[in-house]
């Protein structure tokens, strides 16, 4: 029974990594109506500059500081250069146009800091661990993601919610053009919105960087992922997607550690080997074409909430 | 930009050669993987070939050298294309390289049947060791299992009683598990196969410290590898469950584990601290030349170059047959001691148990455990008719 406690913690965890991704993301294609693919290589970019400012600082905190400067940077040229030009495109130029910012970005990556994957250390005061099982320890590094995510989901609340900018974020989600004519300069808005987001990208890669490998094209898994995630939890919303985030990491991780024992019941050893694995690694696109079939606008749709 | 890059290669490349219009010169094609994130196996190999031939002052066998150097984006179809244009446009002597079995597997017939000669610097699936192996293929790595075996044995002989095997859900994964097992005669607790290019580990780690094997035994090639040492690490299980791998802790990963890989197993085939002359002149060249430590990949480039450059200067030319037959004898010293030709063209060699270390001057290598296999030839030489 520990052991289902312990993958139930360790999919809450890949739940928080995942939201890290996606809330930007979500937050972007909700107020601004912008599919950006290219989020997936701004956090590859955050961990890259970590990495970078470690070398020079040798610090990660300090790194952390100079990565977050760099992706809001990159974040506002890249806005300025490229995305500026497409918000009243149709989505589809918008998925072509930021597609080949992905792969500028890979091989620029690859060119400047070479093919073979790079570390970033855990900070000193965080690389403890806790034993959680017998035989099995907690990294306090995975309690600081968990906590650094409820961190990023509590801000984004009180920012949203609560605040002069969020409410102007809220309106111009619904109704752009209108927001523009009571006077409020919207193109300014949606920079502050991207570069916000482009933060939290570089945030998530920061944060991921000393449990991941860091190389190019590190990024272009998890925005598949990203966007399951932010799928199922209806796109725009914030709440959508913390809460699509902790379910797509528990059924991942649920998944992967029983379906095989599940499979074993029902079939053959050596099928079950087979099917298993199949089953899990699929467990949560059927679940996002469960929900999309039920709840085409997602589970918390942002309109609505 | 891929193109630009490959344009910037070959011309690099031409650069080297020099150009010279002489009357007998020798065209290499090399295929590699040089995109995506697996690219680092493909560069490695790329600079050890490409030292191998800079050595021999730009002349394999004293034939004027160009290398075509073409990445195949580890796509079978792409690479299809790609060596169509090499054997008909470029008309190249020599076919060397290819990092992964299903880009060889697309190109392999093609290239055989337009009897060009092939040196596998990498891929070593089991069919073209066995039923369909050609008089026309070479290799200077392994036959694939090979190197799982290894650990297979190594299992074996330290009483490892109980083991989990890991792997990624794919046919090489299944082939790891399948190698590892020839040899070994403990009890298998669990065979965990995960989702290939899979970042967290965490679940499958919680089960391994659940089932508390004496050791466990994995094939994660690249990032993935990266994840798991970093997250096995991190969990405090390196110190606790022996992890056995191949493939996954050398030269190409450890810059990203660093400590978090000092100590895991792995079996190999070379060794930077493989003690005999022709290594130690070659990773102190390469470090030399590329900045950044030599893995097994770079090892059997080395290795390819050098063949080529001992079997012409034996054959006294690139006449075919007689290169060839110059080419089974193997007349060159390889990095990893010794080496000949089996029936098959897949080296019959010694294979050892490494681990990560870190070395006096701060960069991590992989050192000689021990000795695993003695002229160890593959198990699929029975089936080949040569």
């Amino acid at each position: 029974m520990t052991l289902l406690a312990v993958q139930t913690l360790n999919g809450l965890q890949l739940g928080i990594l995942l939201f890290l991704i996606a809330a930007g993301l979500t937050l972007v294609f909700g107020v601004m109506d912008f599919i950006n693919l290219a989020h997936g290589v701004q956090y590859m970019l955050g961990a890259y500059l970590a990495v970078a400012g470690y070398g020079l600082t040798g610090s990660f905190w300090l790194a952390m500081l100079l990565a977050l400067a760099g992706s809001l940077i990159i974040g506002l040229i890249l806005e300025m250069l490229v995305f500026r030009h497409l918000y009243d495109r149709s989505h589809l130029d918008q998925v072509l146009a930021t597609f080949g910012v992905i792969l500028f970005l890979n091989e620029g990556v690859k060119v400047i800091w070479g093919s073979s994957p790079l570390t970033l250390p855990v900070p000193e005061i965080l690389s403890g661990s806790i034993p959680i099982s017998d035989g099995l320890l907690y990294p306090v590094f995975r309690i600081a993601l968990i906590v650094s995510g409820l961190a990023v989901a509590a801000l984004l609340y009180v920012l949203v919610s609560w605040t002069r900018v969020g409410m102007l974020v809220r309106a111009g989600a619904t109704n752009a053009q209108m927001v523009s004519a009571l006077g409020v300069n919207i193109r300014r808005l949606f920079m502050f919105v991207f570069g916000f987001g482009a933060m939290l990208a570089g945030f998530a890669g920061i944060m991921a960087a000393p449990i991941l490998a860091v190389e190019p094209g590190m990024g272009d898994n998890l925005l598949i992922l990203a966007f399951v995630v932010i799928v199922i939890g209806g796109i725009g919303s914030i709440r959508g997607a913390f809460m699509a985030a902790l379910i797509v990491g528990l059924v991942d991780t649920i998944g992967r550690s029983l379906a095989t024992d599940i499979a074993r019941l029902l079939f053959p050893p050596a099928a079950a080997n087979d099917v298993g694995p199949a089953v899990a690694s699929m467990l949560i696109y059927i679940l996002m074409a469960a929900v999309l079939f039920f709840r085409p606008s997602g589970l918390f749709p942002a309109r609505a909430g | 930009m891929k193109k630009l890059l490959t344009a910037a290669v070959t011309a690099a490349a031409l650069g080297l050669s020099g150009m010279s219009a002489q009357a007998e010169s020798l065209k290499i094609g090399f295929l590699a993987t040089l995109s995506g994130p697996p690219a680092a196996l493909g560069e490695h190999m790329r600079d050890g070939f490409l030292l191998g031939v800079k050595e021999a002052g730009g002349k394999l066998g004293g034939l004027d050298t160009e290398v075509v150097i073409v990445d195949d984006e580890l796509k079978p179809d792409v690479a299809r294309t790609k060596v169509q244009g090499l054997l008909e446009r470029d008309n190249v002597d020599i076919l060397a390289g290819v990092v992964f079995s299903n880009v060889m597997m697309a190109i392999y017939k093609p290239v055989i049947e337009s009897e060009t000669i092939l040196i596998s610097g990498n891929a070593g699936p089991s069919p073209i060791a066995g039923k369909a192996c050609s008089p026309y293929f070479f290799s200077t790595s392994w036959q694939n299992d090979q190197n799982h075996e290894v650990m297979g044995e190594y299992a074996k002989e330290q009483g490892y009683g109980r083991v989990i095997l890991m792997a990624p859900n794919y046919q090489a994964g299944k082939d790891s598990i399948a190698g590892f097992k020839r040899h070994y005669d403990g009890e298998v607790v669990d065979e965990i196969y995960t989702k290939l290019g899979q970042l967290d580990f965490s679940a499958e780690i919680a089960r391994i410290a659940d089932a508390k094997p004496d050791a466990i035994f994995t094939f994660m090639p690249g990032g993935m590898g990266v994840n798991l040492v970093k997250q096995y690490a991190q969990a405090g299980l390196k110190d606790t469950i022996p992890f056995l791998s191949a493939f996954t802790v050398d030269e190409t990963t450890l810059p990203a584990t660093q400590d978090q890989a000092v100590g895991l197993k792995s079996g190999s085939q070379w060794a930077s601290t493989l003690d005999n002359a022709a290594n130690k002149h070659f990773v102190e060249a390469f470090e030399k030349e590329y900045g950044y430590a030599p893995s097994l990949y770079a090892s059997q480039g080395y290795d390819a170059a050098r063949l080529i450059d001992g079997a012409l200067k034996k054959a006294g030319g690139k006449d075919k047959e007689a290169l060839m037959a110059a080419l089974a004898e193997a007349p060159f010293d390889s990095v990893r001691g010794d080496f000949k030709f089996n029936t098959n063209h897949f080296p019959i060699q010694d294979f050892y148990v490494v681990e990560g270390a870190k070395r006096d001057d701060g960069k991590y290598v992989v050192n000689v455990v021990e000795k695993v296999f003695d002229d160890q030839g593959d198990a699929y030489a029975a089936d080949c008719p040569m």
